[in-house]
């Protein structure tokens, strides 16, 4: 049987961290998914340097670890003196990781869009950043729902790195009652289930949008 | 409206358009036809530069297309295009595949956009498809809505690339209609085409293409009647015949 008292007398702490987790996860969610489409954009724009510059961005940060790159910004721009609170820190070093691989989701979607359709914009006179916007990437993004779902479960688990600067979130609290409370087993199951709280409506959310989706094409 | 001198164009080392000269005058209807792999499409997507030119000089409406201070979008306003395979923006009604360039590129108010649509929907018969999606659509309608997608931008050329092959039989006479009409009005028209009927009755002029060479340009009476190339008698012969 769990220990409901943990949760219960440590409420406030847990409601503290699952609602910075939940903004946290927000923020790099949305933010990510700008950055995202701006490097699959990149990565697809006929123009060479960028071509270099968005594949060098994802190849550079996914291939290395979530915890370096928030440490880059926790422990990095102070040197040049640029200091951020641990949940800012956290949050952009989130986005930065995430962005590289919702770039590569929405790359695939945008080359899954027929190319008439490119050359049906263009050939009305739209730019290439107008037909990007108004004609590819609402159709890109419609056919990669599913895997962008993915992305951003895991955005919402990965945001538990916060915990590690210190960055006042739902693993962050946790560790803190488990060391006053000296129980590990029960304070996280309940770690656990407000992740859930965020993951599992997300998960569904996702499923149903899909659904939709597939209706109205 | 439209010269080509000395024109060519390669893919890589395979020469797909060879010396191209050619004049399309204001309300002019020209129709290129020739077999598969002949160049037509390119030919015609050189004229708003969905395909640049490798050397000679492509002039459109007093513009040098591929030249480096050439505005291409402001070019592309004044020239429709309409594909093979209708090229609808599926996640857009009827009326928003219409209305976006004028608002996006001209800068027309969205009421006027939606008038100027509905204008051109009735002009091709389907006003009653206005908030329809694409999907929705048959073959025909799809391609009559991408005509008037086309002429809501008022342009001075319009450009048909096989605009009938994707379609059912049934419902090919209904697109030829509403482009007899548009070449009635005077429209300058590129169309590429394998419906000789079309052809006969509403062409200025007939250019017949084989590997990448205009080989003959003539009338359509005498095209028809007495074609002067070999190769293009056996080409009508055998269109003719099936
Ligand atoms: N992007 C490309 N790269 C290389 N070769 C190409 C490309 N596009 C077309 N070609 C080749 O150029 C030639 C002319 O093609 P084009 O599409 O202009 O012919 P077409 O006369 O329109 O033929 P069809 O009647 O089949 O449409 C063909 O041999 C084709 O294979
Ligand atoms: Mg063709």
């Amino acid at each position: 049987m769990l220990n409901y008292s943990i949760l219960i007398e440590h409420w406030d702490m847990y409601m503290q961290g699952f609602t910075n987790t939940l903004k946290s996860s927000f923020l790099a969610l949305i933010s990510s998914l700008a950055l995202g489409t701006i490097i699959a954009v990149f990565r697809i724009a006929p123009v060479r340097p960028l071509n270099w510059l968005g594949t060098a961005y994802v190849e550079f940060i996914r291939n290395i670890p979530l915890i370096l790159i928030v440490f880059v910004f926790f422990v990095g721009l102070p040197t040049i003196g640029i200091r951020l609170d641990s949940f800012t820190a956290g949050t952009l070093g989130l986005t930065v990781y995430t962005a590289a691989f919702i770039a590569e989701v929405i790359r695939a979607g945008i080359l899954a869009v027929p190319k008439g359709q490119m050359e049906a914009g263009r050939s009305s006179g739209l730019t290439y950043l107008q037909t990007m916007r108004y004609i590819i990437l609402p159709q890109a993004i419609k056919m990669v729902i599913p895997p962008l779902g993915n992305q951003f479960i895991n955005l919402v688990k990965n945001s538990s790195v916060l915990g590690v600067i210190a960055g006042l979130d739902l693993m962050y609290f946790g560790d803190l009652i488990s060391s006053e409370t000296f129980v590990t087993f029960d304070v996280y199951i309940f770690v656990a289930m407000f992740y859930l709280i965020l993951t599992v409506p997300l998960s569904l959310g996702v499923g149903f949008l899909e659904r939709r989706l597939a209706r109205s094409r | 409206m439209i010269h080509f001198r000395q024109v060519n164009k390669h893919y890589g080392n395979f020469h797909v358009l060879k010396d191209i000269n050619l004049s399309i005058h204001q309300g002019e209807v020209v129709v290129i036809i020739g077999p598969s792999g002949s160049g037509k499409s390119t030919l015609v997507r050189c004229i708003n530069r969905l395909e640049t030119i490798t050397s000679g000089e492509l002039i459109v409406d007093s513009v040098k297309v591929n030249d480096k201070n050439t505005d291409i979008n402001n070019l592309r306003r004044n020239i429709g295009m309409v594909f093979q395979h209708f090229n609808l923006y599926p996640h857009k009604t009827v009326l928003q595949n219409i209305t976006l360039a004028p608002m996006k590129v001209l800068g027309v108010s969205e009421k006027e956009a939606k008038e100027t649509a509905m204008y051109y929907l009735e002009k091709v018969g389907i006003p009653d498809k206005a908030n329809a999606y694409p999907a929705e659509l048959s073959g025909g309608q799809q391609q009559r809505v991408a005509i008037a997608r086309g002429l809501a931008m008022k342009p001075k050329i319009m450009l048909f690339d096989e605009p009938t092959s994707a379609l059912d039989p049934e419902t090919i006479g209904e697109v030829l209609d509403v482009m007899k009409k548009l070449a009635k009005e005077g429209m300058t028209m590129v169309v590429v085409t394998h419906e000789m009927g079309f052809a006969r009755e509403v062409a200025d002029r007939i250019v017949f293409m084989d590997q990448g060479r205009i080989l003959e340009e003539a009338p359509p009476e005498q095209f028809f009647a007495n074609p002067r190339e070999e190769r293009a008698r056996l080409f009508l012969s055998r269109i003719l015949n099936h």
